[in-house]
């Protein structure tokens, strides 16, 4: 008896592998894209599917993988033989593959949209001629707060995560660049370029921070404020933005000595197999009702005009999500440093924390 | 030894997945970020040793009271009814069919402030902060590991034929004595697998400690997951010295095991 049905199930499994297997093979093309985790709109809460409709609209196959920080995404390029066709690097890490002759020059023409995108996203400092990315998404830093946790005070600056009436309830990145960007600024450094001497500035002014601290954190802050576990936290404003529709006592401050403007492009890799998949993957992506339903999934900014306009009322009018350019004159964006200064980052950043 | 031919997909195995990636980390380890051989990454990790210390304190604790509560469990099983005893593994296992993290996702609730644990605790006048210290990564830690050491040392206990146990309180032991002098004797076995399935994981795990622990609680693993993307040598070579450490332990509690069996 045990053996008819394990025969049966062994058999229905090969069935409806075969299924899964042929029924790829409508497809004419395929790509292999690498991008953030959980940051494509995907069918639920009513969006846009957005890779299932590309895959309609172009009949070509999305293989879809993801990473959660640019050094995988990096270590996945530069050691591995495993081919991308689009993939989306950060500020910096573009920088840094340019530099290293990973990514590919993209022709225009074969991606009409990127031609609608914001002008001040076309001279970045890690692509001043507009030759390698197209921008898909992009957002600040900024502060949380639990008004209910904070006395009378209204935080507004940095200077607040060093606030000894909040000891025990303040969180900090853990991320090295994150929290040592915020303590640069403090310092007087400039978070965009640095040496080893202001690295060791920021961690001095780190380690005065670290007995006021309830933990270094990424995604748990999202518990951690919506639970009213932790009083003020720095992160990115668009998920402080998610994070205030879900807790009414939250508050979002853009912090008023500026902070760090983060744009997410899409490239093509060298050594891409299908760039004509590629072409039509980023510009579809482009396209501006596409790209405010990744804007509206993701809560960051879309770098595609029109698109903020085509955004839900609360989002196209949050200044968290849409900082003004008033407030982005006073923002840096992360430049690519040596190995040796970002190591050295790294390292004083874990022996800060452990 | 003649290699016989079913044995071939396994030797494979071990070649692609033990022996190169341990070759990789050994490459790594014993040479600098140009390829060069030399020994910086051992002085670099050598700044890690507070922190290594830590995690093996931790593990050993952990290994310790897991064993101190697995201990009674496993004979309290063993001595059941095979139906009893089989629902009550069944029990253990249960938990372990979810996900590790979601079972630490499970605990952060538990332990927040005002989630349910503290909750009734300020009903009872105590107010405490129950995470985000070592305390909560050591409770996680034996959370997460108690069956590791409750089936080995149930397996074991549960071979120790009744006729002896019989014997002895026929000679006049008591219970105290039928424990040590038979019990604990023929349960060695199982003590030392038990031990080696939880201090081995619980040294070098991650994670755990970044989600119950607070800004002090950071384990090797973590540091070897942070340390590993900026600087590969650094990371392997810190691998490298927590693989020797277990070994030696491993070795040094086999030793150990060797010498009891003969004695009983």
């Amino acid at each position: 008896m045990k053996k008819t049905i394990a025969l049966i199930l062994t058999i229905a499994l090969a069935a409806v592998s075969c299924a899964v297997f042929t029924s790829c093979s409508g497809y004419e093309g395929e790509i292999n894209v690498y991008n953030w985790g959980d940051y494509i709109a995907d069918g639920s809460d009513d969006n846009l599917d957005t890779i299932a409709k590309f895959e309609e609209e172009y009949n070509i196959k999305v293989n879809y993988t993801t990473y959660e920080t640019n050094e995988e995404l990096y270590s996945i390029l530069s050691s591995s033989n495993s081919q991308y066709d689009v993939i989306f690097p950060s500020d910096y890490m573009v920088e840094k593959l340019i530099k290293e002759d990973r990514l590919q020059k993209l022709n225009r023409d074969n991606i009409p949209n990127s031609k609608n995108v914001v002008e001040k996203f076309k001279k970045m400092s890690y692509d001043p001629n507009y030759e390698y990315t197209v921008p898909y998404s992009w957002n600040v830093t900024g502060l949380v707060y639990n008004k209910n946790m904070v006395g009378d005070k209204k935080p507004d600056s940095w200077t607040y995560l060093w606030d000894k009436d909040f000891r025990g309830k303040i969180l900090q990145f853990n991320n090295s660049r994150d929290a040592y960007a915020i303590a640069m600024q403090l310092c007087g450094v400039n978070p965009e370029t640095y040496t080893k001497s202001d690295i060791d500035k920021a961690t001095k002014k780190l380690k005065e921070q670290k007995p006021l601290l309830k933990k270094y954190v990424m995604d748990q802050v999202f518990n951690e404020m919506e639970k009213n576990q932790s009083a003020i936290a720095p992160y990115y404003a668009g998920d402080v933005f998610t994070m205030m529709d879900n807790n009414e006592d939250l508050v979002g401050v853009l912090p008023k000595e500026g902070s760090n403007l983060f744009v997410d492009n899409m490239c093509i890799p060298k050594n891409a197999q299908n760039v004509s998949g590629a072409e039509k993957f980023i510009d579809f992506m482009t396209r501006v009702d596409v790209s405010a339903a990744n804007s509206e999934y993701i809560t960051y900014a879309s770098p595609v005009k029109g698109a903020r306009e085509k955004s839900y009322k609360e989002l196209r009018e949050s200044e968290l999500v849409y900082p003004s350019d008033e407030y982005l004159e006073k923002c840096y964006t992360f430049r690519d440093v040596d190995k040796d200064v970002y190591t050295y980052m790294q390292e004083q950043f874990v022996k800060l924390m452990s | 030894m003649r290699l016989k031919k079913p044995s071939i997909p396994y030797i494979a195995w071990m070649v692609i997945f033990t022996i190169l990636p341990i070759a990789l980390i050994l490459y790594y380890a014993f040479t600098d970020d140009r390829g060069a051989f030399g020994f910086q990454a051992f002085i670099n990790a050598f700044g890690y040793t507070g922190v290594f210390l830590k995690s093996l304190w931790i593990a050993f604790i952990s290994t310790l009271i897991c064993l101190v509560l697995a201990y009674p469990i496993g004979y309290f099983m063993s001595r059941q009814k095979k139906s009893v005893q089989n629902v009550l593994t069944m029990l253990f296992m249960i938990p372990m069919w979810m996900n590790f993290l979601l079972r630490i996702y499970a605990w952060m609730t538990l332990l927040q402030n005002d989630g349910p644990i503290d909750t009734m605790l300020s009903l009872l006048g105590i107010h405490t902060t129950l995470i985000g210290n070592q305390g909560a990564v050591i409770l996680g830690m034996v959370y997460e590991y108690l069956p590791f050491m409750i089936l080995p040392l149930y397996t074991v206990m549960s071979k120790i034929d009744t006729r002896l146990i019989e014997a002895a309180e026929d000679l006049g032991c008591n219970r105290l004595l039928v424990m040590r002098k038979v019990v604990l004797p023929l349960s060695i076995p199982g003590i030392i697998s038990g031990v080696t399935m939880v201090f081995v994981p619980t040294a070098s795990t991650f994670l755990v400690a970044q989600y119950l622990g607070g800004t002090d609680d950071l384990m090797i693993g973590d540091v070897i997951d942070k340390i590993f993307w900026s600087d590969h040598n650094t990371g392997s070579a810190i691998a490298l010295v927590l693989m020797v450490a277990i070994l030696i332990f491993l070795i040094i509690l086999n030793l150990f095991g060797d010498e009891e069996a003969i004695a009983a």
